[in-house]
């Protein structure tokens, strides 16, 4: 594939606003998760007892005005993830350049704002949604979608990825097709996914959710902690001048169960050669891997199975999902965003919370940080359905 | 502006009465609709137990699919695939929300699994046996448009051919009064970059939306039919590909592409 730029990036999770607050946290190995706090819509029942990583301030935020009827957590999450690291003057500057009809929007979630659906549900006026919830916009898988295009100016095509958890690394994917087939000349791309009932309680429902913060990799790990988070990056054809880049990306299905990947990680390892391949690099050419690490027993095994059948030994792969939670349908771009931050300055993230190596994983699997200079950075994004995508950026 | 272009290997459909593409044919033609017709599709591609068990969006979907790729004499296997629906499943939807509402700690694990809205993508692959890529969207009443639109650039990309299969199924309970879909509908195109003979070819352009096209989305049968579905907004153009089967080149329709834009396909033969 053609090189794309990356012109802009940003996530907004539990660690805080922007890349910044992430980058910090990362190095100074500060977690965002806390006991779970977010209330129950069902009359007299307790929050689960776990770990989230939720994003602080919500609550007390508002769309503006014009935008009032796209009003739910999920798109203020989408809004205040919006607001940072330049972003906004990028895509001005973009839509400036190409005309807005020629800057796609392409966004990822699993549960788009399926939250004020319950809220909804929880609070029905004589079996009808409340008056104040009455607004299709909220209640439809595209709602991230087409908020962002709202909310942006934007006017190229415009569309929501629903593949649960591989939504937000299949976004850059699509987003490259749409630009190398002539279709627009930039694309923001993003994901956000907030935390409620249906996943919490669903996750649970599977039995994969820890009670204590989770432990990617780590011989003891007993589930995945969930968490919120939303993020963006403006991609463009490249140039001389530019120096992150998107160089490959794969994708592929497992074909072999809706919630369980395939044993010996056979998906997992055709989305990654096929991102090796399309960036033209051998395995040994990656120095960071962001690995999907859930911490669910399995996902884990299965993935470092399938890390290992690629990598030499040499490879830092790291899962940072003890300081953001599983963030879903926002994990890819999340992901996405700390795989550029250690192209960016160095910093190879460890993963948190887990001290005791699992010995059925290999040794690319990395517990400590590392601190060096890297040009080529992978992150994996698995999702339910046996959906699987590989993402490779590099810096020029 | 680029102008994207396929061949149609195979088509499938599955409408109410409608339970294929040559019953949607014959719709076109003279009205009628198959008497003993099923409620729900029988997909298959799963084993009899699940066939029964799959939600309802998801046996339209893969019955379509099935349907495609047969009448495309392709391999399910080997083929990417595009699965596009408005609203996913919104029986589940309202299960979820509704038991949420009350027990939360009692919500059915495979109901959970089944609530994303790549489940039907992810029954397609695992029935087929296929490891090729596959993706699940959603853009409104754009959905089609942008599915037809994702599933033509990875042609462009160098996909050798690829499924794209849109349904949309009904909405229950309260989250209905909003989000108004009735009955079952889909249908599969499989689309590839080679010229095949007597298939038709399709051409798309993007452009901006235009008023006063009425003759050419001026409802046709199918979309007449269906029109209650979310997913009737593909509807135009199968209504001119049955058309194009009966009266031959130069039909198409013009389909909605997100606020403001439209996109243009035109069928030739």
């Amino acid at each position: 594939m053609a090189p794309l730029a990356i012109r802009a990036y940003t996530a907004t999770t539990a660690l805080g606003r922007g890349r910044d607050a992430q980058l910090q946290a990362l190095r100074e190995r500060r977690g965002g998760l806390r006991r779970n706090d977010l209330p129950v819509l069902a009359p007299g029942q307790e929050p689960l007892a776990c770990w989230i990583g939720r994003v602080d301030g919500l609550e007390e935020l508002a769309l503006p005005a014009g935008l009032a009827e796209w009003e739910c957590r999920n798109n203020r999450l989408a809004w205040l993830a919006l607001q940072h690291d330049g972003l906004r003057d990028a895509l001005a500057d973009a839509a400036a350049r190409h005309g807005a009809e020629r800057v796609a929007v392409v966004i990822g979630t699993s549960t788009a704002s399926i939250g004020a659906t319950e809220e909804g549900y929880a609070r029905l006026d004589h079996g009808a949604l409340p008056t104040d919830l009455q607004r299709p916009t909220v209640h439809t898988p595209h709602s991230p979608g087409a908020f962002v295009q709202a909310a942006t100016g934007l006017r190229g095509p415009c569309v929501t990825v629903a593949t649960a958890c591989s939504s937000s690394a299949k976004v850059f994917a699509q987003a490259s097709r749409l630009i190398d087939a002539g279709l627009c000349d930039a694309a923001l791309v993003g994901g956000i996914d907030t935390l409620c009932g249906s996943v919490l309680f669903g996750f649970n429902s599977l039995q994969l959710v820890a009670a204590d913060p989770c432990m990617p990799f780590d011989a003891a790990r007993t589930g995945l902690s969930l968490g919120e988070a939303g993020g963006y990056a403006l991609l463009e054809r490249a140039g001389a001048a530019d120096t992150l880049l998107l160089r490959g990306y794969g994708e592929s299905s497992d074909a072999y169960h809706m919630s369980t990947p395939h044993p010996q990680g056979l998906g997992a390892q055709l989305a990654m050669r096929d991102a090796l391949a399309r960036a033209g690099i051998a395995p040994d050419a990656v120095d960071y891997l962001n690995l999907h690490g859930t911490a669910t027993p399995s996902n884990d095994s299965v993935e470092a199975l399938a890390v290992a059948a690629l990598f030499p030994a040499s490879l830092h792969a790291s899962s940072t999902k003890g300081w953001t939670g599983h963030t879903l349908g926002a994990a890819g771009i999340v992901e996405s965003v700390i795989a550029l931050l250690a192209l960016e300055h160095g910093e190879l993230p460890g993963t948190l919370n887990s001290t005791a190596p699992d010995p059925a994983c290999g040794p690319q699997i990395r517990f400590a940080a590392a601190q060096r200079p890297i040009r080529y950075a992978m992150n994996n994004s698995f999702g339910f359905g046996g959906n699987n995508c590989s993402l490779v950026f590099a810096r020029a | 502006m680029s102008t994207l272009r396929a061949t149609i290997d195979g088509i499938g459909f599955w409408a109410p009465g409608l339970p294929s593409w040559d019953a949607a044919l014959r719709h076109v033609r003279d009205g009628t609709l198959v008497a003993d017709a099923p409620a729900r599709p029988s997909p298959q591609l799963l084993a009899p137990n699940e066939r029964r068990r799959a939600p309802e969006t998801v046996a339209v979907a893969l019955d379509v699919a099935l349907a495609a790729c047969t009448a495309a004499g392709r391999e399910p296997a080997a083929l990417p695939s595009v699965f596009a629906s408005a609203h996913g499943d919104m029986t589940i939807t309202d299960y979820m929300c509704a038991t949420l509402a009350s027990e939360p700690r009692s919500i059915s694990p495979t109901r959970f699994h089944n609530s994303v809205h790549n489940a039907a993508a992810g029954y397609w692959t695992i029935g087929a046996g296929a490891m090729q890529p596959a993706t699940a969207i959603s853009a409104g009443t754009a959905t089609f448009a942008q599915g037809l639109i994702e599933a033509l650039v990875q042609l462009a990309a160098g996909a050798d051919a690829v499924l794209l299969v849109a349904y949309d199924g009904p909405s229950v309970g309260p989250v209905a009064q909003v989000s108004p879909s009735v009955g079952l509908l889909g249908a599969a195109l499989v689309l590839s970059r080679h010229a095949r003979e007597g298939a038709p070819v399709l051409s798309a352009e993007l452009g901006a939306a235009v008023e006063a096209v009425a003759d050419a989305t001026a409802a046709g049968a199918l979309a007449r039919h269906a029109a209650g579905n979310a997913m009737a907004p593909m509807l135009p153009l199968f209504d001119a590909l049955a058309r194009a089967d009966a009266r031959g080149p130069g039909d198409g329709a013009i389909l909605s592409a997100g606020p403001g834009r439209a996109l243009t396909v035109r069928i030739h033969r």
